[in-house]
This record gives C-alpha cells, structure tokens and sequence, in this order.
C-alpha cells in the first residue's frame, strides 16, 4: 500500500472542517448578525389580538336603558381553507349568485390577504343566522363571529344619541395617536361621538401565536404581554325616554323639534328633532341601505333640527326685547302704546299688528303686540346716553348675550350652531355709518336678523323660569365611576344674566307670560291646574322655488315653563310651515309639559288634542312635493327593474307551465313573483320614510 | 456471557455513544416540530401516533438490527457484498413497478403495515461494501484507469437510477465516494476537476451567459500570454488550454441549459435558480411540457429557503428556548420533522446550541476518520471512509440547504430526521463499520 496515501486522511479531515467552517461562518452570520430574521419570525407568529371592550350604556333619568349592547353575527372567512367548498349551495344557503361569491372572495383576499380572516357578510339577519349555523360545518373555512352591536330598546332619541362606524382613514388621520385601527368602530354622531373617550372602554390586547394558516397556537409567552380590557362606562342622562317618545309621537308627520330643559339643573329632558328615524335601522346589515335612504331624504332626517338649525326666533325673541326694555328703563310695567293696526314709529307702516287698541306690557305679551314690542326696541337703541344706534345695540347684545343668544352654548352634542345676533358693525356694513333704530326694527319681533337655534330659545325660557340664572343645558347628568375626563364640570357652573335685573323685571314677564296661556294668544293651551308661562312665535319665512323667493306657510314657535313658582320644565318648540304659534307648537307644547309633570294625559279634552295632533300631517309644502317627486322616480325606477327581470324570468321559463301567470301579473312591487330582494327593500324604505299610515302604526303599537 | 464479550470486544463505545446522543436528539428535534400545548407529550410518546414516538420505535428496531450486526461475522461481508450489490440494484429496479409516489419521488417500496422502503437509501450500504470489495482485490491496481472507471460505475449506476426515480438528493450522494476513492488513490486533478466544474456551472446559474464566456475566454488568453515561453516548447499544452476553453464555454451555452431544461425536473431547475436569486422558465422545460395539461407550473418560490432562514436565524446566539420556537411551533417551514429538522435545533438553542451539535458531528466524523486509518485491512478502511464521506456529505448539503447554501434537495439529516429508512440505513452503515473495525486486526478481502 503507497505510504503517499496515508497523508490523504489529514487532507479529508481539513475538507470536513473546512466545510464545516464555512457552515458556521453562516451560522454566525445568520444568527448572530442579522436582526432582520428575529423580526421576520414575529411577524410571522405573533398575532395581536385587539380585544374589544363593551361600549358603555346610556341610561335616561329614571334609569332605562336607552341603548343597549346585543350580539350580533358576522360571517367571516379564510380564504385559503375555503378552497373547494360546494359554492352552489353555499351560495344557494346566501342568497347571492356565483359572481358575487366570487367578487366577494376576490375582494376579502384582496384586503386582507389569503390566509388571514376577512368578513364575507357583516352583521347577519337572525334567519340567516339561524340558517347557516345549521349548516356552516358544511363549509370548512367559513366561520361565524360573535360582535357587539348597538340596540335601542325603545326606537327613539335617534339624533341624540348618534350613531357609531366603523372608522374610515380619515378618522384615522384625525385619531392618530389615539389607538384606533382599520375595522373598529367608533361614535361618529351624536352622545356616541361626544362620550367616545367614556363609553368606548379600553382596549386590550392579547398575543397569540398563529401557525402558517392562521391558525391560533396558542397564548404567547403565557400572556406576560397583554392587556385587559377595560369596559365602557354606563352614561346617565337627564333625558327622559318617556317624553323622548312621548314628543316624536306628537312630531310625527311635522317638521320641527322640540327642546326641553329641566331648569334647576340644565339637564336636557327631551331632544325631539323631526322627522326623525328609528336608531335600529343604522344597526344591522342594511345599514349602508337605510343611510343612504336617509340621506337623500328631502326633509334631511340627519339634521338634529334642535341645535343645528338657525330658526328666526319670532315674537318668544319679544321677552327679551321686554326684559332689556324694562331694565334699560324705557318702559315700565304701565307703560301704554297704542296700535293702529301697524307701528307709526318709522314711517313705513311695518310691522303690522294684529289687534288693534291701547296695552299696558302684560297685555302686549298677551297678545303678542308687534308695535308694543317694536317701540320698545327703538327706545332702547335711541336712548340718548348711549349716544347713537351703534353702542345702544351693544348694550343691547350684551344682555342677550347672557341669555345665551349669539353663542354656542357648549351643550354636549356635536355640531351645535351658535346663532346669529348682528352686531353694529354688521349694520354699518349694510345701512352705512349712520344706520338707525328704524332700519333694524324687525329685529324687535324677532324677524329680522337675529336668528337661534331651538335649544337657545328653551334656555332663555329656563332663564326667566329661574329670573336670571341657568346652566349649561347638557345631556348626560353623570357617568358611572366617575367623570375621568372632567367632561361634566362646565355643567355644575351656575351662570347669570346680566346682574342689573332685578327679579321684579322677571316677575312681570312671567305675568305677561302667564297671560299668553290664560287668555292671551296660547289660550288654547292652558293646562288646567298647571300655571304655564309661555310664548307664541310666528315667523314668517321665505324659500327660493325655481328661482323665485316665495312666501311660505309661516313657522310655528311656541317657548314655555312651567310651573310658574317652581319650574320643572322649560320648552321650546318649533312646528316648520305649520301657521301661527298657536295652532301647532303651543298645543304640542302644552301636552309635553303635562306629561312630564302629571305623566299621562288625563283629561277628555286634552286627551282629543294628543290624538288630533298626532295624527295631523303638517310637512311643509314643498317637501312634500320632494318627496313625491323622489318616491314616483323610485318607483318607475323600481319597476323598469322589476319588469327587466321579469321579461327575463319569462323567457327562461318559457315551456314552464306559470308562464302564462307571470305575463298576465302587472309590474307592481306587490307581484309575488318579485325578487325577494327589492321587495324587501320597498317595504324597508315605507317603513322608515313614507308619510303613510305605516308610521303611524309602528309609534300607536 | 460469552455473547456479550463477543459483542463489545474491540467495539469502538465512543462511536456508539455519539450515536446514541445523535439519534436522541433527533428525537427530542422532531418531539419538539410535533410538539402541540394541549397534547398530553407522554401519552403520545407511547401511543405511536406521532412521529416522534414513531422514530423511538425505529430507533428500537434499529438497536436489535444493530446488536444483530455486531453478532456477525466480519467475513460475511465481504463475502455477500458483490451479492447485495445486486440485490440492492435490483430493488431499484423493482421500485420502477411496485413504486409508490411520495412527494413526487416514485423511490418507495410499500411494505406492511404502512410503513414504506426506499431502496436507494439501503443501496448507499450496499454500494459501499461492493466499492470496497472491489478496491480491497488484490488484483485491482487502483492507479489504473479502468479500475478509476469500474469503481465510478459501481458508484454511479446507483446514482442513475436514483436519478431516474426523481430522487437528485440521493443521487448527489453517491459522489461522496469520490472521498473515499480519493483516498485509495484517486488522482487529485479529478477532485480539482470536479469542483472546478461545480464552481463553473454555479457560475453559469448566476451570472449573465455573454459576460461568463467573456470571463472565460479572458482568462484563456491571460494563462496563455502567462505561458507564451513554454507553449512554444510546448505545442500540446496550448491544445490542452484551448481544449478546456472549448469546454467551459460548451458548458455555460449548452450543457448547463440542457441538463436544466432536458434532464431536471420543472420544479428542481425552479429550485436550484431560485437558491442563486433568479427565477427559472419553466416553459424551457421539456419534461413540465409534457405534463403542461395536468397542472399550471408554479410560480418560483423561496419559500421553503426564507422560512428556514428566519427560523435559524430568530434563534439568535442562545436559542429562543426549548419549545419556545414560534417559527417551529407555528409550522411555517415545510417539512421540518425530515430534512428541514436543523431548523427547529437552531431556532430553539440558537448559536451556541448549533454550534455543540456540529462539534459532535465533526467529533463522529473525525473519529471515524480515525478508525478507517487503524484499519490493516483495505476493505475496512475503503468502507470506513465510505461511511465517514456519506455521512458527511448529508451533513454538509442538508445543513446548507437549511441556511441558503446549497439548493434545496432532499436528503436528510444523518440520525437526527425523521423516517425509519434513514435511520436504518446510517444504524447499519455504521454498525457493519464498527463490526469491521473490531476485527482490524484480521485481514479482510
């Protein structure tokens, strides 16, 4: 054997240590160099889940529940387990056709890959849950997850309470730090928006492990990294479900809004904002429907007409006028001004009044006396110590400021108005330096432009019920476990009018006020055995038709309190287009406070009023031409589908036996042949929207 | 008694110690890739469900045939070696008709009781005590060329079935006995040749054809503008450059590209070019076309590579801890209890464990190293050397294959991966060496 070869085993041995060398030259390199591999293997594995605290609940001041938490059921799906499933039934099971499996599909993988869990159908009908729990075992990668949904037990405060979404990236943009992610939900309108820090809780996150399909492994780490949940807190409001209903019974079929202020506390009562919508229809998997249904509805159901409209405030703005007019002195209790049928201060002839005849301040409060009012204004602003029109008007706002006109008042809603009380350099702008009283005199009757929003006019009523103090009228009255944030503290502020009024001042526009009720133009309403204070409004308003500005049916205002010594309620109601105050706000007005304060209707008469106001349709003139317009093109549009899909459904059929029934039935949504589908959405929309009896039924039911 | 005596005289106890931890850890590997938090693990251990307790039996059955072995004679191996070379050759020949499919190698023979053999892992054995019987004749002179090219028939014929059974992993295998042949005298040049050529076809994978050739032929003219003074001397080395020059080119345009598009598998080619970072045509493939109508061919994929090296490469220098690997717990690389099992040892003990566990291979390696050298007998030391280059060489590739090394090709891991074939296999290539071993001092041929 050649001794040359003996050598040849150290030469082996070298090749194996070096190959095993440069294996551990990459071993170092992998393991010791690179950090990209740890992070690498996280993503992979690590799975955070959020977990999502129950939302708080609001409660009304007798403690029901005005809002609740129910589960609801979303299908969801991992795309790559669902391979291979029998598609025809499934689709059969869903109602919906193969594309739309597909696009579906095709749309999850897209936002949220192949593996990861995407939801098919949000927010199941109970049917459909019903139906696919028997069945979902049939359908390996389809799965049903439980999610906590809003309810609203009693149907109603839609406005006031809001409504919650899922957050888009806009949300996100403006929420930056706070946590959010694509997918949650948070309060967009409403309590819901304004308490989200409160009733949104705390999210937790738990960390799992998550195998190469998805699949959870387990807790990582033994949970040392997660967080608990912590739930929302319970809210309590001063709002009372009861009159909440009790007023959307009374709006129905009217356009206006109804404010109620508990004057000892500012504590919102009632908020009724019509027309109005059920709450539950912005819940549930037709929500995207309903809204857009809402949407484009022409009396704008959206607009929470109770802070966010600008109403002219009309004769109530006369106490005001009143007030200042007595504390500025320049009038007094018996001061007298007689009417010819119009005010002869300025020369014009406007504005006109109603009664003729001579009145003492009571009677003309009474009676609504447009030169009474009107005379006093130009008084105040011609006084001569304030030398000119211009600094006489800011003595003017700065008592009306503290009646809370011409600002925000800071209620707990979002998107609150502030109103409008012109200034002197407003004025100059329009009429020049030397403006005066008489080019601003419609202001004196509230029709010109001073304007303010409903809850605005029920705060002054709570401000004379109180002579000269109020809060800030606010919805929620305390939160459970306490106020974190500091959210309630603007509402325990106590606020004063201007501190020159005495409460004489006040005692003699509550008779004023008294009067209007008793005898005077509200007499219709008195409540026998309840002393109201109040007064009516009219306003007279104005609306651009094809181009042309056309008188309207005027706007119905009515404010009150009551009862007169110690007052539990202040009301503010406005009736759009319906007449006179009287004849539409101050009755709705009236049975509002006898049900907060004797809690039923009694009387056979008053009981007649309810029902005859209840039942009267008073939506303004050309909203109802909106609507009918919007409803017919609905409908053509609805049966041109219809009558496609028919035509088709014939031909397909075309040796079937019903074929001589479907080309006999007429095109009419009530065809039994009719999609499921459209049907389905005919009779959501008339349930919700239409001005038929079908709404009157659902509030007697 | 006296068995016993029989059994452990002049038996090498620390070969069979590092087998034993060897074959320990591989179970612990694949305990740890099956490992679920809500299984009882001792219930299951017994139960013979899972791998893990599957590979224990193995491990059982491979201790009898391994005491089996050691009762022996030594001379039955050389006796019957030509004899189970045949036989061995003729199982892969059987493999063709009663071959079952697994994972789209048709290399396995069913056998009772679920279990399945492939016959080209035993061949390994076979075809090196048929090596060694051929070299240890006394007629054989292994300088010559014709036994150079016997002996390379006795080791490729294998090969080539292995080949034809889809089975490159094995097939790559058997070029390990180029280790052993080196060391009977195999000339240098072709282990120099070999990698040479290794290096130039890797080349051809990565870089541009036009910029290789250019390479190439710069390289030509360098070496003879170096050698201008003894290539006038010498007209036949000039002829021998060009030569070679014609070669490297011929390689890089045509060999290359037809072995990928003719001889390869679609998803090997796909496999090997993904390793360098490219992706590979498998419309060029003459064999994907003929299936083209069963399936559509699938996109390249690292996949395999990247979650391998993630796991490795998270374990850091100590390791993320016993079962605490989330890549391994999460099943995210494929077929980790077999050839990728490195992966979970070096996601779970990290660095430093990796580094213990090639410490205890190089130290197997090494000693058998050792043992072949103490060999009087050629026979013994051609077999030992066989075992020692085998054995490293499924080391070596499935290690690197693991840390993106090599390209992915199946074989396992020596003792650690799962599956009885293996184990059995490297039980009675090692056993039947360490029989030999404790008759050294008899002269075997």
């Amino acid at each position: 054997m050649p001794a040359f070869n003996q050598n040849r085993g150290k030469i082996i041995q070298i090749i194996f240590g070096v190959v095993f060398l440069v294996i551990a030259g990459q071993l170092i390199n992998l393991q010791l160099f690179s950090v990209k591999y740890k992070l690498a293997a996280e993503n992979n594995a690590l799975f955070r889940k959020v977990i999502y605290p129950d939302r708080g609940i609001i409660f009304d001041r007798k403690g029901k529940a005005v809002l609740e938490n129910t589960i609801s059921y979303d299908l969801v799906v991992i795309p790559s387990e669902a391979r291979g499933i029998d598609t025809l039934s499934f689709c059969k099971l869903m109602d919906i056709d193969k594309d739309e499996y597909k696009k579906r599909m095709r749309d999850i993988i897209f936002r949220t890959g192949y593996v990861r869990i995407g939801v098919f159908e949000a927010l199941l009908s109970p049917e459909m849950y019903a139906r696919l729990n028997e069945n979902i075992y049939k359908y390996p990668g389809f799965n049903l997850t439980e999610r906590s949904v809003r309810s609203y037990p009693y149907h109603t405060a839609a406005h006031v309470l809001g409504y919650i979404a899922e957050v888009d990236t806009s949300f996100l943009r403006r929420h930056k730090d706070e946590g959010y992610q694509m997918g949650d939900y948070a309060g967009y309108t409403g309590l819901e928006r304004t308490y989200e820090k409160v009733l949104m809780g705390e999210r937790g996150v738990k960390n799992y492990i998550r195998d190469n399909r998805s699949r959870i492994q387990g807790s990582y780490e033994n949970g040392l990294y997660d967080t608990a949940a912590v739930a929302g807190k319970n809210i309590h409001l001063a709002l009372d479900v009861e009159l909440q209903k009790f007023g959307e019974q009374l709006m129905t079929n009217k356009v206006g809004s109804i404010v109620a202020i508990d004057p000892q506390t500012g504590g919102i009562l009632c908020m009724v904002s019509a027309p109005t919508y059920d709450p539950n229809y912005l819940t549930g998997n037709q929500r995207g429907r309903h809204y857009v249904d809402l949407l484009f509805d022409p009396r704008k159901p959206f607009n929470n007409r109770g802070i966010g409209t600008y109403y002219s405030p009309g004769s109530t703005f006369k106490t005001i006028v009143g007030i200042v007019g007595l504390t500025e002195g320049v009038i007094d209790e018996r001061t007298t001004v007689t009417c010819p049928g119009y005010f002869t201060g300025c020369g014009t002839g406007k504005p006109k009044c109603l009664d003729k005849g001579t009145f003492q301040f009571k009677e003309a409060v009474a009676h609504s006396d447009n030169t009474y009012f009107s005379t006093v204004f130009k008084r105040t602003l011609d006084q001569q110590r304030y030398h000119g029109a211009d600094s006489a008007l800011t003595v003017f706002n700065s008592y009306a400021t503290t009646f809370g006109l011409g600002h925000k008042l800071g209620i707990d809603l979002p998107a609150e108005q502030r109103g409008i009380l012109p200034t002197s350099a407003y004025y100059r702008k329009i009429f020049g330096q030397n403006w005066y009283s008489c080019n601003i005199i419609s202001n004196a009757i509230g029709q010109g432009e001073v304007t303010t929003t409903l809850l605005q006019l029920a705060n002054v009523m709570a401000i004379i019920s109180n002579k000269g103090w109020f809060y800030t009228p606010h919805m929620v009255d305390s939160i459970e476990g306490g106020d974190e944030f500091n959210m309630l503290d603007a509402f325990h502020e106590k606020h004063y009018t201007d501190k020159r009024i005495p409460d004489s001042i006040f005692d003699a526009v509550q008779d004023g006020m008294q009067a209007v009720v008793d005898y005077g133009t509200a007499a219709r309403s008195r409540i026998p055995g309840i002393v109201m204070c109040g007064k009516t409004g009219t306003v007279e308003n104005y609306a651009r038709v094809n181009g042309r500005v056309e008188k309207q049916q005027d706007h119905s205002f009515f404010g009150a309190f009551a009862p007169r010594d110690k007052p539990r309620i202040a009301i503010a109601v406005i009736c759009e287009n319906a007449g006179q105050g009287a004849w539409a706000a101050a009755p709705i007005a009236s049975l509002m406070v006898e049900k907060y304060l004797r809690d039923s209707i009694t009387s056979p008469e008053r009981k007649a009023m309810l029902e005859e106001f209840s039942k009267k349709n008073l939506i303004p003139k050309l909203m109802r031409i909106a609507m009918e317009k919007r409803d017919s093109v609905k409908q053509a549009k609805e049966s041109r589908l219809l009558e496609q899909k028919m035509l088709k459904e014939a031909a397909d059929s075309a040796d079937a036996e019903e074929n001589n029934t479907i080309d006999g039935t007429p095109a009419t949504p009530e065809t039994p042949a009719a999609p499921e589908k459209n049907t389905r959405k005919i009779t959501a929309s008339v349930a919700i929207l239409n001005n038929t009896e079908k709404k009157q039924k659902r509030h007697t039911a | 008694m006296n068995k016993s005596n029989t059994i452990s005289q002049g038996v090498d106890w620390v070969v069979i110690w590092l087998y034993a931890i060897l074959v320990s850890i591989g179970i612990l590997c694949i305990f740890m890739v099956e490992y679920r938090t809500d299984t009882d693990w001792l219930q299951t251990f017994l139960t013979g469900k899972t791998n893990y307790s599957k590979q224990l039996i193995f491990a059982g059955v491979c201790t009898i045939v391994a005491t089996f072995i050691l009762l022996t004679d030594s001379k039955l191996f050389t006796a019957f070696a030509n004899l189970m070379y045949a036989f061995g050759i003729l199982l892969m020949l059987a493999t063709f008709v009663l071959g079952k499919n697994i994972n789209g190698s048709k290399s396995w023979i069913p056998l009772a009781g679920g279990f399945n053999l492939q016959p080209a892992e035993l061949c390994k054995i076979f075809t090196a005590l048929a090596l060694a019987k051929y070299l240890s004749r006394q007629e054989t002179d292994f300088s010559k060329l014709r036994s150079q090219l016997i002996a390379a028939l006795i080791a490729v014929s294998p090969a080539v079935l292995s080949i034809l059974q889809h089975e490159l992993g094995l097939a790559l295998v058997y070029s390990a006995f180029l280790v052993a042949m080196y060391r009977e005298g195999l000339p240098a040049q072709i282990l120099v040749f070999g990698s040479s050529f290794a290096v130039l076809v890797i080349a051809t994978l990565v870089l541009e054809p036009n910029v290789l050739a250019l390479a190439i032929t710069l390289i030509a003219v360098l070496i003879i503008f170096l050698l201008r003074k003894q290539l006038k001397k010498n007209k036949r080395l000039l002829v021998l450059i060009v030569g070679i020059w014609v070669f490297s080119v011929g390689t890089q345009r045509f060999l290359v590209p037809y072995i990928f598009n003719n001889v390869l598998e679609c998803y090997q080619s796909t496999r090997i070019y993904s390793m360098v970072g490219k992706e590979y045509d498998c419309s060029k493939n003459k064999k994907s076309e003929k299936k083209a109508g069963e399936k559509a061919a699938r996109k390249p994929d690292d996949y395999n590579v990247r979650q391998s090296m993630i796991a490795i490469g998270s374990g850091g220098l100590s390791g993320r801890g016993f079962l605490k690997g989330t890549q391994t717990r999460g099943k995210y690389v494929p077929e980790q209890h077999t050839d990728f099992i490195f992966t979970s040892l070096g996601e779970a003990f990290g660095f430093a464990g990796c580094l213990v566990f090639l410490c205890i291979y190089l130290f197997l390696l090494f000693r058998i190293v050792k043992i072949a050298e103490r060999q009087r007998s050629t026979f013994s030391r051609v077999y030992a050397y066989s075992v020692a280059s085998i054995i490293f060489f499924h080391i070596a590739v499935n290690i690197s294959m693991t840390i993106g090394l090599f390209p992915i090709v199946g074989i396992p891991l020596p003792l650690i991966s799962y599956g009885g074939s293996s184990l059995l296999t490297f039980t009675v290539l090692i056993f039947i060496m360490l029989r030999l071993d404790a008759d050294r001092q008899m002269v075997l041929r």
